[in-house]
């Protein structure tokens, strides 16, 4: 009925006209995407102080020598929170954006494999699950099940697939129809050969694209989620979290809010840059709504 | 022909809803808690909770309420809110408003903003309007709400001062009360938004303005201003409006951040209230009154489609 909330199509021509400049961003993205990554990982050895043992005596301190950046209302080093507070949105977003990645790709695969009846149920689904505002989904699930990782992981799935799916069946849909696809089904392959072996290496470049921008999308989510307080639990560090803690204090300390706002916004260009180099150097075009 | 395309998305369209009306009740079902317990506190009688259980049709099986659910939503009968015991729809009314007038302005502000900025970018692609433009709208992609609406009260509300940094009335605030609060609020939501439209007009400004009818009209002797806005622009506007639609549904649920920042008394601080509350019967209306806003957005987009590009007017293609 509507076109997805994200679709990729294949334009050849684009692909050459902007050739000149994808590197750039697929190599900036990289760049921002890694260095968040070992930021988060070597928290321990960059920083002394715990990013959850309160310290009332430095509370509300401005940047100096022993704190760059500054202390909350608690105390606690805002570099260090900023730091460890990378882990939780890397590995929340990341293992929710590999599972919706996955099933979409299962699924969207199959859908445009099987057509029929399957395929006019499943997007009829899609429709529906598409059409309520994604936020309020989360909500509901965060009240019912508790906010634990797995449950924000399980949440963010139920959210991105669907758009993940209709994204890789529009994609397979131009494979699917191919001779060595026909090829492969007269030799009597099954799915799973035929999606390995024939369509995935194919889409891969989609898949991609799709996996870079749901994760950014999700990181946003995530810390929306928490500055409203239904994600991480405090002490957690988590850079939505801050932001909601800190705010308070904007006109005293202003880096404990902005640090954690510029920490996120250097991951989510990272992703999105490297979604669009991606997608320039393989000619995909990006048409991207704001289905958050 | 064409009457058989537009009742043909909009029958599918009513699906859509009917669906989405169906699994939010069956997710809401998943809340934890008896209500009846939860509204008459811990130490309610068992009687006493019965009684309320009987009042609630909690009694019934799940989906005979769901059917009694569906039959008051026809007629615009959707419940009663647990938390205020009026009819979902009174209750909803002035938060509804305040969110209408809310994004009101943000579609308007919003949507014109970015088609012009589109264009621009689009017409001067890799020189410095298109380099600011496409860099400001990747930021504004990639910062959550939150951030943004902090950013403009730091600026705006704290240093210089010009405008209020939340709204201090409840939600029977009177329009004029709105208004002068609701530019923070409008501003943050139009950063976000524009971002994706931007990106989507310039997109599609340059691939119109490559196109061989766009070159003919040129060689034709018109003039700029006349290649842009009657052969590029009606054109380029196409694929555009999908994601205007997406943009503009989006602001149900995207107006939660925004609203809670701001202390806005709109639709989405009902959300969050609803849901500290476990108020299901308004959830359910607001995760309907969502779904129903995504559908008609995007009908109304096809719509308009059809109305720019007489191609589409044969069934099947469309799609």
């Amino acid at each position: 009925m509507t076109t997805a909330s994200g679709t990729l199509r294949r334009s050849p021509g684009r692909a050459r006209a902007s050739r000149r400049r994808w590197g750039t961003s697929l190599a900036l993205g990289t760049v921002l995407v890694a260095v968040n990554l070992l930021l988060a990982l070597a928290a321990p050895l960059l920083t002394s102080y715990s990013p959850i043992t309160p310290d009332g005596l430095a509370a509300v301190e401005g940047p100096s020598p022993a704190h760059w950046l500054g202390t909350d209302s608690l105390g606690r080093d805002v570099l260090t929170r900023v730091l460890y507070g990378g882990r939780y949105a890397l590995a929340v977003s990341l293992s929710a954006a590999a599972v919706a990645i996955v099933l979409g790709t299962v699924l969207g695969c199959l859908a445009a494999y099987r057509r029929g009846w399957f395929d006019e149920v499943l997007m009829r689904l899609l429709d529906a699950v598409l059409s309520v505002p994604a936020i309020l989904a989360l909500l509901v699930v965060v009240t019912a099940l508790g906010s634990g990782g797995p449950v924000i992981v399980l949440a963010a799935t139920v959210i991105y697939a669907p758009a993940v799916i209709r994204v890789v069946r529009a994609a397979a849909f131009s494979v699917v129809s191919l001779d060595y696809v026909t090829a492969a089904r007269a030799r009597g392959e099954g799915f799973w050969a035929i999606l390995r072996r024939e369509v995935l290496p194919n889409i891969l470049d989609v898949v991609l694209v799709e996996f870079a921008m749901r994760c950014s999308w999700i990181v946003l989510l995530v810390s929306s989620l928490s500055f409203l307080g239904f994600g991480a639990d405090p002490p957690t560090p988590d850079w939505g979290l801050m932001v909601s803690e800190n705010r308070t204090l904007l006109t005293v300390t202003p880096l404990s809010t902005v640090a954690p706002i510029v920490a996120l916004a250097t991951l989510i260009v990272g992703l999105n840059l490297a979604a669009d180099g991606i997608a320039k150097a393989r000619g995909i075009d990006r048409i991207v709504g704001g289905s958050r | 022909m064409l009457a058989s395309v537009i009742a043909r998305r909009a029958a599918f369209a009513l699906l859509t809803i009917w669906l989405a009306s169906l699994l939010v009740f069956v997710a809401l079902q998943a809340l934890p808690g008896n209500l009846a317990t939860q509204l008459l506190g811990r130490d309610a009688t068992p009687e006493a909770v019965a009684q309320l259980e009987q009042q609630l049709h909690l009694d019934r099986p799940a989906w005979q309420r769901y059917l009694d659910w569906l039959g008051g939503a026809v007629t615009g009968d959707f419940g009663t809110s647990l938390v205020s015991q009026q009819p979902i729809l009174s209750a909803a009314g002035l938060a509804l408003r305040n969110t209408g007038l809310l994004a009101l302005v943000v579609v308007v502000v919003g949507v014109t903003l970015s088609l012009v900025l589109g264009v621009v970018a689009g017409l001067t692609r890799d020189r410095w309007p298109d380099l600011g433009i496409s860099g400001v709208s990747l930021i504004g992609m990639s910062v959550p709400e939150f951030t943004v609406s902090t950013v403009l009260v730091l600026v705006f509300a704290i240093r210089l001062q010009w405008f209020p940094a939340v709204v201090t009335d409840g939600s029977d605030a009177t329009v004029g009360t709105l208004l002068e609060a609701i530019w923070l609020p409008a501003a943050s939501l139009v950063v976000v938004m524009a971002a994706y439209i931007v990106r989507m007009m310039r997109t599609s400004m340059i691939d119109v303005m490559a196109s061989d009818y766009v070159s003919m009209a040129r060689i034709r002797g018109l003039t700029s201003v006349r290649v842009v806005l009657r052969h590029a622009l009606p054109n380029a506007l196409l694929p555009t409006l999908n994601v205007i639609a997406i943009n503009v549904a989006w602001l149900v649920g995207g107006v939660v951040v925004v609203e809670s920042i701001f202390n806005y008394p709109g639709i989405g601080t009902l959300m969050l209230q609803s849901v500290r509350n476990r108020d299901v019967p308004m959830l359910q209306f607001i995760a309907v009154l969502g779904a129903l806003t995504f559908v008609v957005c995007n009908l109304l987009a096809d719509l308009a489609a059809i109305s720019l590009n007489p191609r589409l007017r044969t069934p099947g293609r469309a799609g």
